[in-house]
């Protein structure tokens, strides 16, 4: 069963209708309890950085996800702020950030873009799997996916990226450690590619 | 490479699809749901969605349609019509949509899209703006209503007040050239790209990929939306739903 965290006013809907789809099990956590039962975890991200660590605060969760993933070792993937949070730090706010994949949150530099707009980086990018992960298999990298966001991942070690982006600089569109995985861009809002990673997340044998 | 958005956009009115010529003359081109669906095999960059019928009949947006759509979407879906408070806009995007469109409601409360955009983030709201060219002093005019109602706001002023509120996209939509299929307003596009640094998307008059192709080489990152391309093929204009396919789509970039 699959726990999709619900944690203030996103859109998780979007998450529930794929997996509905695909006929895999899932259910939305609203509360400490229903974490019960559930062998893998999704992490949505909507707001900002400091809203979506303090509603992880005041809600228990922080502490309940520290043990699930940090101890119990369960799948986690982090969607854009939900991959952000794992981080250690974030320009965006001022409040600690998980810590599960060292790195910090930076904003994209202006200046280093030609084309107007700027920000946010909206819409479809091609990505470079570099680390042949299986949980891209079936994913066509020239398609991409669909990205919106003004603050990217800049992991400390490499070898917890997993797949490269460019946008006026190289950035990681996806990361991991161990059964924790951060995905910068939109696989509910991706076709194909979005399903069949949902899909393979779903399937990973990582326990 | 961020590629430019490549985005039909469908009208709804009385609970069916349609077509306009200039805002004029809908013509039924299929159900809603349906269309979703071929656009989903089709895998559209975005979806725009707008109900022609709500804010005329002063009402609400249709939240069982979106429902409906919301779950059928795989790509970005937008959708507007009829949308005037910030719950309206939480509500749309809880049941799944990525954005919401607002139109009449922020021409005449521009401060909406603020509030908006704090309840929902700000890359979710999407700002339609329906134009006429003036005919003998150059510039634009901003209409509400379906183009029956001309707005008292100054079109560039308010492209410009709209970049510095900060709202997540601006879709400009030609309404001379609506349906007319015979290309974009390019002088438009130019206009509105060089007073913003929002994203923006143009909207009317796309009848052919060359048309689209035309507007990415010169904008190199824009949204190039378009209605009756999408639902008409040849030049009788049968009704079918259509969407350039991988091969065909990469080269317009």
């Amino acid at each position: 069963m699959i726990g999709i965290i619900n944690y203030g006013s996103g859109n998780i809907e979007a998450i529930t209708n794929i997996y509905n789809r695909l006929n895999i099990e899932c259910k939305v956590i609203n509360k400490l309890a229903e974490f019960d039962g559930v062998d893998r975890l999704v992490l949505p991200g909507v707001g900002s950085f400091d809203e979506c660590m303090k509603q992880l605060i005041d809600s228990g969760f922080k502490e309940k996800l520290n043990k699930l993933v940090l101890e119990s070792k369960i799948p986690i993937l982090g969607i854009c702020i939900g991959m952000h949070i794992m981080a250690n730090s974030s320009e965006e706010g001022d409040l600690e950030g998980l810590g599960w994949i060292p790195g910090k949150v930076k904003k994209f530099d202006k200046t280093l873009l030609v084309n107007k707009p700027y920000l946010p980086h909206m819409g479809w990018n091609n990505i470079n799997n570099i680390h042949n992960h299986i949980i891209f298999t079936g994913v066509n990298e020239n398609q991409g996916f669909y990205f919106v966001h003004s603050y990217y991942y800049e992991c400390k070690n490499e070898q917890n990226i997993l797949t490269v982006c460019n946008y006026g600089l190289d950035f990681s569109s996806s990361i991991f450690n161990e059964n924790i995985f951060g995905m910068q861009f939109h696989p509910e809002k991706s076709h194909s590619n979005g399903e069949n990673l949902l899909n393979n997340f779903a399937k990973l044998d990582i326990c | 490479m961020l590629r430019s958005r490549i985005t039909p956009c469908l009208l709804v009115h009385r609970k069916g699809l349609v077509k306009t010529v200039n805002f004029k003359e809908p013509k039924y081109v299929g159900d809603p749901i349906n269309a979703v669906k071929i656009f989903n095999e089709k895998e559209v960059d975005e979806l725009i969605v707008l109900d022609i019928d709500a804010t005329k009949e002063k009402r609400g947006p249709d939240f069982t349609l979106i429902r409906n759509l919301a779950a059928e979407c795989r790509m970005p879906f937008c959708y507007g019509g009829g949308v005037s408070s910030v719950e309206q806009a939480r509500k749309i995007i809880s049941l799944g949509a990525e954005k919401v469109a607002l139109s009449s409601a922020v021409i005449n409360n521009p401060f909406l899209c603020k509030e908006i955009g704090n309840a929902v983030g700000v890359q979710s709201v999407v700002v339609v703006l329906d134009v006429r060219k003036r005919k003998l002093l150059g510039g634009y005019d901003i209409f509400t209503h379906n183009g029956k109602v001309k707005s008292k706001r100054k079109f560039k002023e308010f492209i410009v007040e709209l970049n510095h509120i900060g709202v997540g996209e601006i879709v400009v939509n030609s309404i001379d050239n609506d349906g007319k299929m015979t290309g974009y307003d390019m002088e438009l596009a130019t206009l509105v790209r060089d007073l913003c640094d929002t994203p923006i998307t143009i909207l009317g008059g796309a009848g052919s990929l060359d048309h689209i192709k035309k507007i990415i080489t010169k904008f190199k990152v824009i949204g190039a939306a378009a209605g009756s391309l999408f639902v008409f093929k040849g030049k009788y204009k049968a009704v079918l739903i259509n969407y350039p396919n991988r091969e065909e789509k990469f080269p317009l970039y």
